[in-house]
């Protein structure tokens, strides 16, 4: 009986396939091919296609390329961008400094890549769901996130909603939809296009930042294919800025970029000059409204410049030439090209520009002084958080400390908790 | 990653902090010539290129950089791009090229920036390197180092500051080694490059910069450390502190200052985690009775567990005269907060306080 009838079932196979085969065309009928014969035997290389060009609004000097591509922005929202940038200078440098004074630990700045953080941030409501890399500080501060608030986190006092566990830049904002960065390379990218699937039923999409570097990694793989298959309203957006610490760009990839990847997985993509704080902005604003209709996602590559280290970790003299640093700084630095263009405008000059240099050096300065007084986070939060609900023997421990407190707490400096 | 995101974390900061401390060690050669480990390793490295043209290195930042951590300093200027090779940043793919390279027959030692970051290429490590020799029935080996600083660092908090000496030693098929001083580190990664089978070798970040005693031996280019031998660093009577990596040096401080207090405590460096020389530590606890383990990961299934569980199996059991007792790393995610990443690890006062309760001394 059970012969029978997997013959039958057999036999019903072969049947179909000869339905299949008289409808012969000259059509593929591979499963996914979407393509045709050919008789000629050939390499399809790099280059058999043009390389994406770079979209730009600005020249070097901060010039309106094309009059036409005035950018419909309120000038309310060009200065708050501007100052934004220039304030994350500031900030940069000022904890920089108490890095090397060894008041913080670490820290990274963010320089020459202001244009991609402002641009970006400028172009997506508060929200849409942030996964940055590391280096996105920008982002954060134009969502709103005080200079208190960054000074808090690089403290890890009271305040720092991370509870003061981890390394400094690695902030974290619920009510800003910034997800908390996490130091191993990569992780945010797959995570990101998660986050995007589950709010595939909303208006909202998720934006992920990462850098050429870890577009190496598996994970950057995964997450192509996945945003594209499963159709997740995700911006993915490369900061390319020429160095994965001291790994040029001619070692991490060869081929079109990281823009030239994305058509390949299905992805639409966009490249851009990542120094013109305007270009980033419509590249983003057109990758939000399609990525947000259309349910899929977008591949934004942002071609920038890394002037400044990697990390207070880093001496990046070692390994390129201070020349090429300066010529960057000096010939195409973003908040340059920027503030020239509002000055074109009328919106911006000199006078503006000492006294919110003034200010943010002020409001950094205080922040710091704030931060550093401020008490450390209450002992008693370190047992929290490993488990959602506190398991016995860790709670035993909170009660040990509790009570040893009771007895011995005068030998302790508890009051700066 | 970290480091890589900050992906650097690589703390030099904290490094040159230790650099000054130098570190207990009671080597009988005291005269002979100092070295740091950095330096231990670096030379091994060297002294196996030379010595084999298979060898060769590849990583992230190895060569141009001089590797994160300095490890590689002068070798792509001395053997070039095709032996001291930089990758893109995915240790998956790097991890798995240098199988295959090892698979093909050459010696490539794969340097992981930190073993933090050797979690995203866990898979060629246990499935692959450690499993092909096995599942090819004999035919192919693989003949690779995987190596790079594991353990606590300093204030790069819970993703950057952890042991992995468990998780590897776990695992059939690879060999584990975790160097202390500079003896260790050369000849362990010495013997680890000429082994036929995978080795991954567990550096610590935090004793890079720290200079130990090389004896005249130790600088010869032959010297070899067997894999799966403990060294004996401190005799004693009293009582057996077994460890490895960083926490030898924590058995170290406080067996002087035990032997202050009359108390003699032999201190024994693990070496290699798989296999690990539970005979060694027999001897020793048939002789003192009394047995501790200290390492820095954490306590469950860990190094410590193993080694306790061992001894209960067998007939040292009936030589104890106490329980015998593990100190771990804290049970928790490393806290970046200072104060509370000393007070996760092994504490020297912690090893000291066990030993007396255990031998019942005030």
């Amino acid at each position: 009986m059970g012969l029978n009838r997997s013959l039958r079932f057999a036999f019903n196979i072969s049947k179909s396939w000869i339905q299949i085969y008289k409808t012969y065309s000259t059509c593929p009928k591979f499963p996914g091919a979407k393509t045709t014969f050919t008789n000629q035997l050939q390499f399809t290389e790099t280059s058999s296609y043009a390389p994406i060009p770079i979209f730009r609004i600005l020249g070097p000097k901060g010039e309106l390329l094309n009059s036409s591509d005035e950018p419909k922005l309120s000038e309310e929202i060009l200065l708050k961008m501007y100052k934004d940038m220039t304030v994350l200078n500031v900030m940069d440098k000022i904890l920089y400094e108490s890095q090397r004074q060894g008041r913080i630990s670490f820290y990274m700045t963010s320089y020459g890549e202001e244009a991609t953080h402002i641009g970006s941030a400028a172009a997506l409501d508060l929200d849409d769901l942030v996964y940055g890399q590391y280096r996105e500080a920008g982002v954060l501060m134009y969502r709103g996130f005080t200079l208190q608030q960054f000074v808090d986190q690089c403290y890890g006092n009271i305040d720092d909603k991370g509870r003061g566990r981890q390394m400094p830049v690695h902030y974290g904002s619920k009510d800003l939809n910034y997800v908390t960065i996490s130091s191993p390379l990569g992780t945010q990218l797959p995570q990101a296009v998660g986050s995007a699937y589950a709010l595939k039923d909303t208006n909202r999409v998720v934006i992920c930042y990462f850098g050429e570097g870890s577009a190496s990694e598996g994970d950057a793989h995964a997450a192509f294919n996945f945003s594209a298959t499963l159709g997740c309203p995700v911006i993915f957006f490369c900061r390319n800025n020429g160095y994965a610490i001291s790994t040029p760009v001619e070692e991490q990839y060869r081929g079109d970029g990281i823009a030239g990847k994305g058509p390949s997985y299905g992805i639409n993509t966009l490249r851009v000059d990542g120094n013109d704080v305007l270009a980033v902005y419509e590249a983003t604003k057109l990758a939000k409204d399609f990525a947000s209709k259309e349910k899929k996602p977008v591949l934004i590559e942002a071609l920038t410049y890394r002037v400044g280290d990697h990390s207070t970790s880093d001496d990046s003299s070692s390994y390129r030439p201070k020349e090429e640093v300066s010529d960057w700084l000096n010939n195409d630095y973003p908040t340059k090209k920027f503030r020239h263009y509002l000055e074109s405008r009328g919106l911006w000059n000199e006078e503006h520009e000492e006294q919110l240099l003034a200010q943010a050096n002020k409001g950094i300065l205080a922040a710091l002084s704030n931060g550093e007084k401020k008490k450390k986070p209450k002992w008693t939060e370190m047992y929290e958080d490993v488990y959602k609900f506190m398991p016995l023997h860790i709670k035993k421990q909170q009660d040990a400390m509790k009570d040893h407190l009771k007895k011995y707490g005068k030998y302790y400096p508890i009051d700066s908790f | 990653m970290v480091s890589k995101s900050g992906r650097t974390l690589l703390n030099l900061a904290s490094l040159n902090r230790v650099i000054s401390k130098r570190a207990f060690s009671n080597s009988k050669t005291l005269a002979a010539k100092q070295m740091t480990v950095r330096d231990a390793l670096n030379s091994a490295l060297d002294e196996e290129m030379t010595r084999d043209e298979k060898v060769f290195i590849l990583g992230e930042e190895v060569a141009q950089y001089d590797g994160a951590y300095k490890v590689t300093r002068g070798l792509w200027k001395k053997y070039g791009d095709k032996r001291v090779i930089d990758t893109p940043i995915t240790e998956m793919g790097f991890a798995g090229i240098a199988t295959g390279a090892a698979m093909a027959g050459l010696r490539p030692v794969c340097e992981f920036m930190t073993f933090n970051f050797a979690m995203q290429a866990i898979d060629q490590i246990i499935n692959s390197a450690a499993k092909t020799f096995y599942m090819s029935a004999g035919r192919v080996n693989v003949p690779i180092v995987f190596r790079g600083p594991n353990g606590a660092a300093a204030g790069v908090a819970a993703q950057h500051s952890q042991c992995y000496g468990a998780w590897y030693a776990h695992c059939p098929g690879l060999k584990v080694v975790s160097p202390y001083n500079s003896e260790d580190a050369k000849g362990l990664l010495k013997s680890a490059i000429r082994d036929p089978d995978p080795v991954v070798c567990l550096e610590n970040e935090i004793l890079y910069g720290v200079q130990y005693p090389m004896s005249d031996e130790a600088l010869s280019s032959d010297f070899l450390l067997p894999i799966g031998k403990a060294k004996i660093e401190r005799p004693g009577k009293h009582i057996t502190l077994v460890a490895h990596s960083k926490a030898v040096e924590t058995c170290l401080d406080a067996a002087k200052e035990l032997a202050g207090k009359g108390i003699e405590a032999e201190v024994i460096n693990l070496r290699s985690l798989r296999p690990i020389d539970i005979d060694t530590i027999t001897k020793s606890v048939v002789k003192t009775n009394h047995l501790v383990s200290v390492e820095q990961g954490w306590p469950t299934c860990g190094i410590g567990a193993e080694i306790l569980a061992r001894l209960m199996e067998s007939e040292v059991f009936y030589h104890l005269d106490q329980p015998a007792v593990r100190i771990t790393g804290a049970d928790v995610p490393m806290p970046y907060t200072q104060s509370l990443e000393v007070a996760a690890l092994p504490r020297p006062a912690d090893v000291v306080d066990a030993v007396k309760r255990l031998l019942k001394v005030k």
